[in-house]
This record gives structure tokens, C-alpha cells and sequence, in this order.
């Protein structure tokens, strides 16, 4: 049997509230045993002395591209940019070609993720047949086929009435029904924050009230219903506060927020760089401010990288015609970090946001060191300096803002089911 | 100048702006000589590449360009980078190639004369890009106003029409307020846009309290096939709120002058009698237009500064 | 335009490329010591003496017409139309052509040269056109102002006037008129002062010698 020991780190487990230094012994596929001085005959010794250990991160949102675009991106290589950024898990959206819309294609990405991806691949089905909107998927089937949630996520769920069957029969599967929440007749096309860049660089603008006049939508709809929704990739302080007031009324609602969202504003987007184009847009401080806050607060439960690959022909379009999006596996851990360096978020709170609570969201087993659980663990080094050549990414694309920049804190290695899939020395190793 | 590319007002400084119109006052007496050619750029090349078609500006350039004895190109690739294979940034590197002295860029979109100066040696002159700016016309603009009133600084210029999808008005505010101009923007609501006092100007629902002691009235076209119906309901409406005619030149000045970039949707922003005669000096900002261009291109054009802004 | 500031004081310094000059404030900030190699007086002597060879030489003098090259040229050629009016009673049409846009040298420069004004008032076909300018040296201007005059027209005759000669020519020009010949080392700088000073003057030409012409290069005419 495989034992491995993670020795002398700082044992991070929201699931116990637990932030101590300690060992950690995996036998097999699970965790075996928490504790100091854990006497490991035999099994391979891992040093964590000055990092943390914590349970594997989750992302839960990001885009593989897988079928259809294997150009851009697909499940093996997006799965081990994803281990090399620390994740054990992640969930893909279904805008596919063709749509993942139906058990055959959840299928192909399960099995496909089973041969090629170091880190779990969790589907997300489509909540429309087709992404168009008006008829829904067999949610049971496609759960049964191992869906993990159902999204039209890359676009909207537009008619009301729609929306609302949805999240009604989303209650006979235990599987949250995840918005991307934009009034598309409100957003007008935009493709930047409406506001003083907006101006400023003749793009047209994208208001911030298309998010939220959505997520009052759609949380209205949620609490009507009692179906079970997630925000995703909240971008504005209205629809924090919206989501806040909901939760507060009792309303089953979970929300996401992507690391740029955290940190960049649509400042950035002033020399019409595309890799800072995104949906939803990045947007003005106070916005930013106000999902920092959300998130520290709780009203955000986690935060979802939205890793979006395009290819370095489709970005080098005009700003108005290339697509949105940027990838985000490698980089999130060294941009969320920047909330616990900043002494908003304590290290355990940030690794809650990050496992657990995505764990939760998507109904997998995960978020937890505790003893029997899967062996998914990260260690991370929170305080490495690195720089980011986008060009040894393990992702086939190259749409980062981040190329070049120096960041700090960093996942050194990656454990998969009891088996170390990645290290920072040797790379990705299975 | 200071940078390699003309890309808009915005990065240029007041001094850099007036060099422009002194060179252009300079290159107007060219026209009016019965050789209207000089030697200057005899041998370079000029590449006029318009993805957005636009028979007057490229036609304005490219006299430009021949009155100063140089090769103009005219390349125009289809106007949208999906039909074709190639993106727009090998368009530009394919030019590159051939060693230009000067392209000059117009596009549909904002932000691609930026990305193309970027890959490019040869220096950029944006000719307009979408919404963003197109300097070659505030530069003609502000030479019609100098010639009209001698000198800039201190007076009112409002500008009425869809500011919010306007070149022309982004420009235009930059380069007046620059050269010491107050300037107020008139237009329906949904046609101001969001945080444009950040630039510096006062934005007016009312055009008759804008129009109130203007020196300067610009008009801007309005694009009734775009627009009617989802910015303002009908061209005949807008054209009774916001229309200039005489009438409502009253509340200006009396030596008030009014412009417009042209074409002119007559009867809809600007009344046909103002389009052709007195106060409307619209002919005088196309003759301009050739002087400024050739004053641009004989500024930038060829040029290998010792340190290229960009 | 701006043009370079005079001093008051006009030093007889005749000597070439030494000697003490007065110190005349150029710029602001600098100093550099000018020869002084015509004075107001002298140059109204040598303008009154060309401009009787200009009428011994022309049987047509109603088909005169002065062009003056900016912009030490344009004083000049203003005065010897005065001159003309007072000895024969003559009206000789004044035009004035800048040459920049002509250069052979324009594009290896980085900074362009700011243009001058031309104005010409009238139609130059037929004319003897005489080209007017204060310091002749490689040649150069005059013909970029050859080439200039060609587009506007077709002159009968073309002559040219130089207040100074100062020789290293590098194509074959030819002055009709003298005011002075001056050796000059190629890297001085002569320099017409007092232009801002309209008709009445006054006007000066000094030299510079090679250190302080390499310290004001830049400035131009």
C-alpha cells in the first residue's frame, strides 16, 4: 500500500477549524492519520516544514474546452495547469462543442479526465438543451451520469420563465443551478465596464446593472421556487448586497467570485489589452472593494478561477470582437493571497473559500483532512517569490494578464488520490 | 513631436498641438498655387489602411499625401476580422514588411490603431477608430476656430449630437479644452456618456442653455439607420429638440460660427441653409482638412525619433 | 517665428574667426561672442550699390521681381525694392518663398524644421525673377528655391543676390550680386541679427566662430 507523510507543515483543515503545525499520513487513497510525530515506516516523506497543507483546492468554474475547441484547451492540458496550481478538483462549464448538454458527452468528459487529467474533473451539464434557453436538460440522467451542477454559464438564462422551471426540477436532484447572471437586452453589447474608461476609450459600456438586475432576478426566482442557486463570478457591490439580504432572509443561495475580480479594476483595460477582457467585465473600486468584502464576510462562499482559454489568434482581434476571457489555474493562489496578506482573510478562511465551502457547493467529497477522507492535499507556499512565464504554462493557451509579473505564494506540490501528481522542482509528474 | 504615432488628442500637449496647426496654416498656401505639389516626401510611401470605408477622410489623406509627392497606398481589407483568416495585428506585421513611412489607420472598432503601433515600425496616424478618437479632424476643427476668432483660449464651443458614440466629440473636447476653450456637450440622455465631466466638460439635456453664449456650435451627425427608436425615438423629434437651425442660433453669439464634420444629415442636425452658407463653415473645415493632413504627414511621416514614446 | 535677439552695441570687428567680438546676448542664458562683419551702415552701402549693378544689368527692369528667402532674405529684398523705387523710380513686386519643404536634407533630420511664410503676389512667368538671400554657402537653399520657383511658374531670368558669399559651395551656384565675400570656416555660423527689427533695422551679420557656432547650432534661422 502507498503511504506517503507530509511532515512538519502547517495543517490547514477548515472542516475541523483546524491551523496547526502537524504531520499528515496518507495510506492508499485516504487519509490515514493528523498529527506530530507521526511515525511513518516506509512511506515516502515529504518535507513541509514553512508550508501549509491543506486540503485540495477546489475550483469551481473554469472552462476546458473539451469537446470542440482542443485548439484553446483541453481536459489533459487544462487538468494539469489546474495541478500545478495547487487543485485537486475542478468543475467545467458546459458551453462545449457540442454543448455538454447530455449523459453521452458527461460520459466522454469523465473518462476522458480519467486518462488524461491529473486533478478530478466534476461536469457541469447544461441547464438548457443547447445553451439556447428554452428547453431543459434531463437533469437526473445527466446527474446520474456524474453531473455535478447544472449551468448555461458563458451565457443567460434570459426568459423568466424558463429560469424558473429550471431551478422548480432542479429540486429533484440534489445539484445547485448555476447563473451566469447578465440582462443581456442591459449589458447592450458591451464589452467593458460602463464608466469613466468606458468613455474614455469609445468601447461600449456593459452597466453594472445588468449583473445586478439579473441577480434579483434570479434570487427571487430561487427563493420562490426553493430550487438551489449559485451566483457565479459576482462582479458588483449591488449584487453583493443583494445576495447578503437574501441570504439573511434564508434564501438557498451560494455565490463565487473569480481572483481578478479581487484585485484588478477596469483601469486595467486602458491600453485595450484583451487578456483584461472578461465577462463579466472587471469593474470600477468600488465594486472590486465591495467583493473583497462580500467575500471576507461569507456572503461570497468561494472563489472560482473562471480559467478561460483563447487562443492568441482569437485574442488578437479588435477589443470589441475577441473573446473574454483569461486563464486563471496557475495564478489564482498567488492573487487571492493577497486578501491574507492584506489581514483580511486569515489563512484557514481563505482555504475554506477555496475547498470546503466549493466542496460543499458541488456535492463531491473534498474541503477536508479529515482521517478517511480522499487524499486530495495541497502544500502551498504562501510567501515564494516566482516570476510567470506564461510560456511554460501547462495550459495551451496564453491569454494571461499576469505574463511576466512577479507574484508571491505559489502550490509546491499537488496530491491526488493518495498520489503526488505534481511538485514545483520536477512539474507534473503522472 | 514627441511620440512616433499621431493615435489621438488626448497624449498630445498644447505645444504639440499648435506646431500642427502653424505647419498646416503653412501648408494651405500650397493650394492655392497652380503646382499644388511639393517635393517633400518625394519616395516614401504612405499606406491608408481602412477597414472602416470612408471616401472623404481617405480621399483627404491621400491628396495630402500626393501634394507631398508620396507614394499613397490605399489597402482596404474587409471590414470584419471574423471573415477573414487573418487577424488584424497580421495585417499590420504583412505591412510592416514593406517598410511604409507612415500608415494611416481607420477601423471601425476603438483601440486598433494602439495595437497596431504597437507591432508596427512605421509611425501609426489614427484616421478614426470607432468610438474612440479621430485627432486629424479635431486638428482641423480647432484650425477653422483660429482662423474664425484668432485665437482659441477663452471661448465657448458646445457640442450637440450622439456624443456617446462620437470620435469626433472625444476628440474635439480634448483638443479645445487643451488650447484653453470652455466646452459644454448637448444631446438626449441616453446619448451623454457615463462620467464624461471626468473630461472636463458640462453636459446639457437642455440645448438652449448649452447654446447660450456659444462662439462655437458643432453639430455631429446623427446615424438614424443605427440609433431612431433605441436612443431617441425619431429623427423628427430629435431634430426639433436638438437640430441647430437659425432659430436657435439665436441663443449663441451673434458672431457665433457652426460646424459640423460632415456628411450632413440635412434638415435632421443641422438645417440645410447653415449646411451651405454663412454661419456654417463646413467647406472651410474640408479645405482644412487637406492642410492639416498634409501638416500631419509631414510631421510624422518617415520619422525615427531618438526616443519613441509610445 | 522667433528670431535671434540683437545686442545694441555693434562691434567693427573685421577680423575673421578671432578677435574679440562684443559679447552680445544671443539667448537668454548664453553668451556667445559674435564678429561683428557688416554693420547697419555697411549693409545700406552694399543693398544701395547691388541694387544699381541690379538695373545696369537688367534692359528690362519692369519685368523685375524680388523674392526674398526667408528669413534673413525678406529685410533685404524689401529694402532693395525701396532702393529701386528711389534711383529709378521703379515699383518691383516684393514675394517671399520659403524653401524648407524643397530641402535635399529634410528627412535625415530628426526634429522637422518649422516652415516660413511664402506669399508671392504675383504670377512670376515672364519675370526676371531675383532671388534674394543674406548668407550664401554650399548652395544649397538657392537651389531648393530654384526648384520652388519652378513650381510656381516660368521666369524669364533668374538672378541671385547674396549679402555674403562665404564660399564651400557643394553644387554650382553662382551669385549675380556681392555685398561681401567672407572666408569662413566651414564650421562657423554667420548670422544676419536685428530681423525683428522690421524695415528700419538695425541690422548686423557677425560671424561666429566654430566654437560658438557648434554652441548655438540648433537655434536656426
Amino acid at each position: 500500500m502507498n503511504r506517503i507523510l507530509l511532515r512538519g507543515g502547517r495543517v490547514i483543515d477548515p472542516s475541523a477549524e483546524h491551523d496547526e503545525i502537524a504531520d499528515v499520513l496518507i495510506e492508499g487513497e485516504r487519509i490515514a492519520a493528523v498529527g506530530r510525530g507521526l511515525r511513518a515506516d516506509g512511506a515516502e516523506v515529504i518535507e513541509a516544514d514553512g508550508f501549509w497543507v491543506t486540503p485540495g483546492l477546489i475550483d469551481l468554474h473554469c472552462h476546458l474546452r473539451e469537446p470542440g475547441q482542443e485548439y484553446k484547451e483541453d481536459i489533459g492540458s487544462g487538468g494539469r495547469a489546474a495541478a500545478a496550481g495547487g487543485f485537486t478538483a475542478v468543475a467545467c462549464m458546459a458551453n462545449t462543442h457540442p454543448v455538454n448538454d447530455d449523459p453521452a458527452t458527461t460520459d466522454f468528459i469523465i473518462d476522458r479526465a480519467t486518462h488524461d487529467s491529473p486533478a478530478r474533473v466534476y461536469p457541469v451539464a447544461a441547464a438548457t438543451k443547447g445553451l439556447e434557453g428554452v428547453v431543459m436538460t434531463e437533469m437526473v440522467a445527466l446527474v446520474e451520469a456524474g453531473a455535478a451542477a447544472f449551468s448555461d454559464d458563458g451565457k443567460t438564462i434570459m426568459d423568466g420563465g424558463v429560469m424558473r422551471h429550471v431551478l422548480e426540477y432542479s429540486r429533484l436532484v440534489d445539484a445547485v443551478v448555476i447563473t451566469h447572471a447578465e440582462d443581456q437586452t442591459l449589458v447592450g453589447g458591451g464589452v467593458i465596464n460602463e464608466g469613466a474608461v468606458s468613455t474614455r476609450l469609445g468601447l461600449r459600456g456593459n452597466p453594472p446593472i445588468a449583473e445586478v438586475v439579473h441577480v434579483a432576478r434570479d434570487l427571487i426566482l430561487a427563493e420562490f421556487t426553493g430550487g438551489q442557486l449559485h451566483v457565479a463570478h459576482v462582479s458588483t457591490k449591488g449584487a453583493v448586497d443583494l445576495i447578503r439580504q437574501a441570504k439573511d432572509r434564508g434564501v438557498n443561495v451560494t455565490a463565487e467570485v473569480a481572483p481578478h475580480h479581487l484585485v484588478l479594476t477596469d483601469e486595467a483595460t486602458a491600453e485595450y489589452n484583451t487578456n483584461m477582457k472578461v465577462s463579466p467585465p472587471l469593474r470600477s473600486e468600488e465594486d472590486r472593494d465591495a467583493c473583497r468584502r462580500g467575500l471576507v464576510e461569507g456572503v461570497i462562499d468561494a472563489i472560482a478561477t473562471d480559467h478561460a482559454p483563447h487562443a492568441q489568434h482569437e485574442k488578437e482581434l479588435e477589443f470589441s470582437a475577441a473573446p473574454p476571457g483569461m486563464i486563471g489555474f496557475e495564478t489564482a493562489l498567488a492573487v487571492v493571497l493577497d486578501l491574507v496578506r492584506s489581514g483580511e482573510l486569515s489563512p484557514l478562511e481563505l482555504i475554506r473559500r477555496l475547498s470546503t465551502h466549493p466542496a460543499r457547493i458541488l456535492r463531491r467529497a473534498g474541503g477536508s483532512l479529515a482521517v478517511g477522507a480522499p487524499a486530495d492535499v495541497s502544500v502551498i507556499d504562501p510567501a515564494r517569490s516566482w516570476i510567470y512565464d506564461v510560456a511554460k504554462s501547462y495550459s495551451k493557451s496564453r491569454n494571461s494578464p499576469w505574463d511576466g509579473a512577479t507574484l508571491t505564494g505559489r502550490a509546491v506540490a499537488t496530491l491526488v488520490n493518495g498520489r503526488l501528481v505534481y511538485d514545483v522542482e520536477r512539474g507534473i509528474l503522472i | 513631436m514627441i511620440g512616433r504615432d499621431l493615435l489621438g488628442i488626448e497624449r498630445l500637449e498644447r505645444a504639440e498641438i499648435e506646431r500642427i496647426l502653424d505647419t498646416a496654416e503653412h501648408m494651405r498656401e500650397i493650394g492655392t498655387r497652380e503646382v499644388k505639389k511639393v517635393p517633400t516626401l518625394r519616395g516614401r510611401t504612405i499606406v491608408n489602411l481602412f477597414f472602416e470605408s470612408s471616401t472623404r477622410t481617405r480621399a483627404s489623406f491621400e491628396i495630402a499625401g500626393k501634394r507631398l509627392s508620396a507614394d499613397v497606398i490605399n489597402f482596404s481589407p474587409s471590414t470584419s476580422s471574423l471573415k477573414k483568416a487573418e487577424s488584424i495585428l497580421d495585417t499590420a506585421r504583412t505591412l510592416d514588411a514593406m517598410d511604409p513611412d507612415a500608415v494611416v489607420v481607420r477601423h471601425a472598432e476603438a483601440g486598433v490603431p494602439q495595437r497596431i503601433a504597437d507591432v508596427l515600425a512605421a509611425p501609426v496616424i489614427n484616421a478614426g477608430d470607432g468610438a474612440h478618437e479621430h485627432p486629424t479632424q479635431a486638428l482641423l476643427d480647432l484650425l477653422t476656430v483660429r482662423q474664425e476668432k484668432g485665437c482659441i483660449d477663452g471661448l465657448t464651443v458646445t457640442i450637440v449630437g450622439d456624443i456617446l458614440h462620437s470620435r469626433v466629440a472625444r476628440s474635439n473636447i480634448y483638443a479645445f479644452r487643451k488650447l484653453g476653450a470652455e466646452v459644454r456637450i448637448a444631446a438626449p440622455p441616453p446619448m451623454i456618456p457615463c462620467a464624461i465631466e471626468a473630461l472636463g466638460v458640462k453636459a446639457y439635456t437642455s440645448l438652449r442653455e448649452a447654446l447660450e453664449g456659444a462662439d462655437v456650435v458643432m453639430a455631429l451627425r446623427i446615424q438614424n439607420e443605427r440609433l431612431a427608436g433605441a436612443y431617441f425615438p425619431s429623427t423628427r423629434e430629435y431634430s426639433a429638440t436638438f437640430g441647430i437651425d437659425r432659430a436657435k442660433l439665436r441663443f449663441a453669439k451673434d458672431d457665433a460660427i457652426v460646424m459640423h464634420p460632415g456628411p450632413v444629415n440635412r434638415g435632421v442636425e443641422l438645417a440645410h441653409d447653415l449646411a451651405d452658407h454663412r454661419p456654417g463653415v463646413i467647406l472651410d473645415q474640408v479645405r482644412n482638412g487637406v492642410a492639416i493632413r498634409m501638416a500631419v504627414l509631414y510631421l510624422f511621416a518617415g520619422r525615427q525619433p531618438a526616443e519613441a514614446a509610445r | 517665428m522667433r528670431f535671434v535677439k540683437p545686442e545694441g552695441s555693434s562691434a567693427q570687428g573685421a577680423e575673421v574667426g578671432g578677435g574679440a567680438g562684443a559679447s552680445s546676448e544671443v539667448w537668454p542664458s548664453h553668451k556667445p561672442a559674435a564678429t561683428a562683419i557688416l554693420d547697419e551702415v555697411g549693409i545700406r552701402r552694399s543693398l544701395m550699390r547691388i541694387a544699381h549693378e541690379i538695373l545696369e544689368r537688367n534692359e528690362e527692369p519692369d519685368r523685375l521681381y524680388l523674392v526674398a528667402i526667408p528669413n534673413g532674405g525678406v529685410p533685404l529684398a524689401r529694402r532693395l525694392a525701396a532702393n529701386l523705387r528711389e534711383i529709378a523710380d521703379l515699383v518691383v513686386p516684393v514675394g517671399v518663398l520659403d524653401t524648407t519643404l524643397y530641402r535635399d536634407d529634410l528627412l535625415s533630420t530628426g526634429e522637422r524644421p518649422a516652415l516660413r511664410q511664402t506669399e508671392m503676389p504675383s504670377a512670376v512667368d515672364d519675370h526676371v525673377v531675383v532671388l534674394v538671400d543674406d548668407v550664401v554657402k554650399t548652395g544649397r537653399t538657392i537651389r531648393a528655391a530654384m526648384d520652388a520657383l519652378m513650381d510656381f511658374g516660368r521666369p524669364r531670368v533668374v538672378q541671385v543676390v547674396g549679402l555674403v558669399d562665404r564660399g564651400h559651395r557643394e553644387l554650382p551656384i553662382k551669385l549675380d550680386y556681392v555685398g561681401k565675400n567672407l572666408p569662413t570656416h566651414p564650421d562657423d555660423e554667420v548670422q544676419l541679427r536685428g530681423l525683428e527689427g522690421g524695415l528700419r533695422g538695425p541690422l548686423e551679420l557677425v560671424v561666429l566662430s566654430t566654437e560658438e557656432a557648434s554652441e548655438s547650432r540648433g537655434a536656426g534661422k
